[in-house]
């Protein structure tokens, strides 16, 4: 049980702190949630800069801990967070690292590297959102092409995507073919003939997702990551990048929340409710322990030989969802009366986005059935078994 | 950072988990449910095998290790529900003459109660006016007093790795469970309402061990606090949810269960106050 760092990756942490505090305060301001071009423009300028300093490849190129240092200092600098850049850059980019070719990582990452290219997921569908298997796009090959129809749903940033990680069906389900097994992972070029994306209005009045639809698109076989109808393997290596690492840094961000929530109430007054003020001591013990557990579920993936994050980020994602749903409950409790229903306040549309935590990448449900059926070996769920 | 068991610290586990379980296994958990008492043999035995000393220096005859030692050593005793006023003689060692072999049975007060009063030979600290009290735990006999007692950082630590402990046998325990009971034609632990309640148990546990590892490691008094908050909660509703998993068998004298219960009740008093420990973090903020 060893928490320090040695002097190669403190000195990694200086070299970065220096440059944020550098680089930051001449950041222009982040353009408004619906002006998605200039979201894009901002995000992927800001992947352009950290991969000219050097940092570009901290996602997957880099080592566990080195990545975790990262992302605290970035956090705690107020850096930008990926956004646009986040399926590029924790869910595409590592499943091509780890499952492509020489080829396709050679034609896919250092594009996204280097902010140029930005990418969506095409994973969800109307009826197969936690039950994904049940997926319905069908792949029909013709030649060296394949013949893709069907719909997305839940497509984040499919409006400005340069490419899609598309799961699609390439064998139907029948006995000799389970659900699980037919799918095929796909790198979907978003300007080819046939897409159709309509955006989605999220519950917080933002359009952060879409419905995309597909009819008779054409992509090239030399596109599919893995071998045909493996694509469900290679889309756990994929779940497994997002249900592991890619909620790390914002610990670091919700610590920072707390202590911001504290001084706000001490100055309005409100520190003096007993009720309250132990509340926040709860959230700062509940997210104190959980920047201890990455760091416990980091170093446990150093020592892997794979260094593909286990199943214990599903036992992270399911604390941390619900730990941040009660931290901006807290925070509506600490503005107070009318602010704590100001849809304008930063608290309220955080307080708002939070709900997807416990849906997206997984329900926390279905994060429950991981961790009990896959850690504790607790027999699988039949039918009548729900 | 390497922020796991190192192969000593793992070695040390297992060996300490063998000791017990030859020396505490079930029966003798039972046994000492109908004869409370502190089995003298046993204590000697621990502190032969270096638990009380754990962290005393080696030139004074103790094992020279850390805290972060002491923490995965009491997390075994807490996974064995061991009895006995482990903590204030583990911290009497060396100051005590006795207590690290095991010798002598050393207990204190903690903040307004004091266990073992009568089985100890050496009381460290201000009892007067101790009233016996009819314990809850039948493994943890308990006196009263008039005025709270503090409660060291260390004994904090130690009774919330005991909590972890704990928690992580009432897991065990309730899959073990699920896994053997079959209801409505299929094992119980099949049953999403079920399987929750232990994914839920098991979070819990990791939690609270990357929090109460971290806090032996770093030595910070938040952390402490923070800790012990978690691994009081990860004991109290683990065995909790392991009753309930355990259905009507889980409220019977015979289970196991309910001795966890009691005594996750009872450490989360002896190692301080929930609301010391809540101002402690709030005012970190």
């Amino acid at each position: 049980m060893d928490l320090t760092y040695t002097e190669e990756e403190e000195a990694f942490r200086a070299r970065l702190r220096e440059w944020l505090g550098r680089v930051l305060p001449a950041l222009p301001p982040k353009p408004s949630p619906a002006d998605w071009p200039g979201r894009r423009a901002y995000d992927t300028g800001w992947q352009r800069r950290l991969y000219d300093a050097g940092y570009g490849d901290v996602h997957w190129g880099a080592s566990p801990t080195t990545r975790l240092i990262f992302l605290e200092e970035t956090e705690r600098a107020g850096a930008p967070y990926v956004g646009a850049n986040f399926v590029g850059l924790l869910h595409a980019g590592p499943t091509i690292a780890t499952e492509g070719s020489p080829e396709q990582r050679e034609r896919w990452l250092e594009p996204v590297l280097r902010g140029d290219e930005v990418w969506c997921q095409g994973f969800s569908e109307p009826d197969a959102g936690s039950d994904l298997a049940a997926l319905r796009t069908r792949a029909r090959r013709e030649g060296d092409t394949y013949v893709v129809s069907g719909s997305k749903i839940w497509t984040s940033h499919a409006e400005v995507a340069d490419w899609c990680e598309l799961l699609v069906r390439t064998t139907p389900v029948s006995e000799a073919t389970p659900k699980h097994r037919g799918i095929t992972w796909l790198a979907l070029p978003m300007d080819a003939p046939g897409i159709t994306v309509r955006p989605l209005r999220t519950l917080a009045g933002s359009t952060e997702f879409a419905e995309m639809f597909l009819d008779d698109v054409r992509i090239p076989v030399a596109n599919r990551v893995g071998a045909e109808d493996d694509g469900w393997r290679v889309t756990m290596v994929t779940l497994s990048f997002e249900r592991g690492t890619a909620f790390v840094g914002e610990v670091v961000a919700c610590r920072r929340v707390l202590g911001e929530l504290a001084a706000h109430a001490r100055k309005s007054g409100r520190w003096d409710d007993a009720v309250l003020r132990r509340e926040l001591a709860l959230l700062a013990a509940e997210f104190s322990a959980l920047w201890r557990l990455t760091q416990w579920n980091v170093s446990e993936a150093q020592h892997s030989a794979s260094g593909v994050p286990g199943v214990g980020g599903s036992v992270f994602k399911l604390r941390y969802s619900h730990a941040r749903q009660r931290l901006y409950d807290v925070a509506a409790r600490v503005a107070g009366g009318a602010s704590a229903l100001d849809a304008g306040q930063e608290w309220t549309l955080d307080r708002l986005s939070s709900l997807s935590y416990t849906i997206a990448a997984g329900t926390s449900q279905i994060q429950r059935n991981i961790v009990a059926e896959r850690i504790l070996g607790l027999p699988k769920s039949g039918k009548g078994g729900r | 950072m390497d922020f796991q068991l190192s192969v000593e610290q793992k070695a040390l586990r297992a060996g300490i988990r063998e000791v017990l379980a030859g020396r505490f296994g079930r029966d003798a958990l039972r046994g000492a449910v109908d004869r409370p008492g502190v089995d003298r043999g046993l204590w000697r035995e621990l502190g032969g095998a270096g638990l009380f000393s754990l962290c005393l220096a080696e030139a004074r005859g103790g094992v020279g290790l850390g805290l972060a030692e002491a923490v995965v050593v009491f997390e075994e005793c807490g996974r064995a529900l061991l009895p006995g006023p482990l903590v204030a003689t583990f911290l009497a060692a060396g100051e005590v003459p006795g207590a690290g072999s095991g010798d002598t049975v050393v207990t204190s007060p903690y903040g307004g109660l004091v266990p073992w009063l009568d089985a100890a030979d050496v009381v460290r600290g201000d009892v007067a006016g101790a009233e016996p009290l009819a314990s809850v735990d039948p493994l943890t006999p308990l006196h009263k007093l008039p005025a709270a007692a503090p409660v060291p950082r260390e004994a904090a630590l130690l009774y919330a790795a005991e909590q972890l402990g704990s928690a992580g046998r009432t897991l065990d325990m309730a899959v073990q469970h699920a896994r053997e009971r079959e209801q409505f034609g299929q094992p119980v632990g099949a049953f999403q309402a079920v399987k929750h309640l232990c994914a839920d148990m098991l979070a819990r546990v990791e939690v609270a061990r990357a929090a109460v590892y971290a806090a032996a490691v770093t030595g910070d008094p938040v952390e402490a606090a923070a800790a012990k908050l978690l691994a009081d909660e990860a004991a109290v509703q683990g065995a909790r949810d392991c009753l309930q998993v355990h259905g009507g068998m889980g409220f019977t004298w015979e289970a196991d269960v309910h001795l966890h219960l009691k005594r996750a009740w009872l450490r989360a008093e002896l190692g301080g106050s929930a609301r010391d420990a809540e101002e402690l973090l709030a005012a970190s903020l």
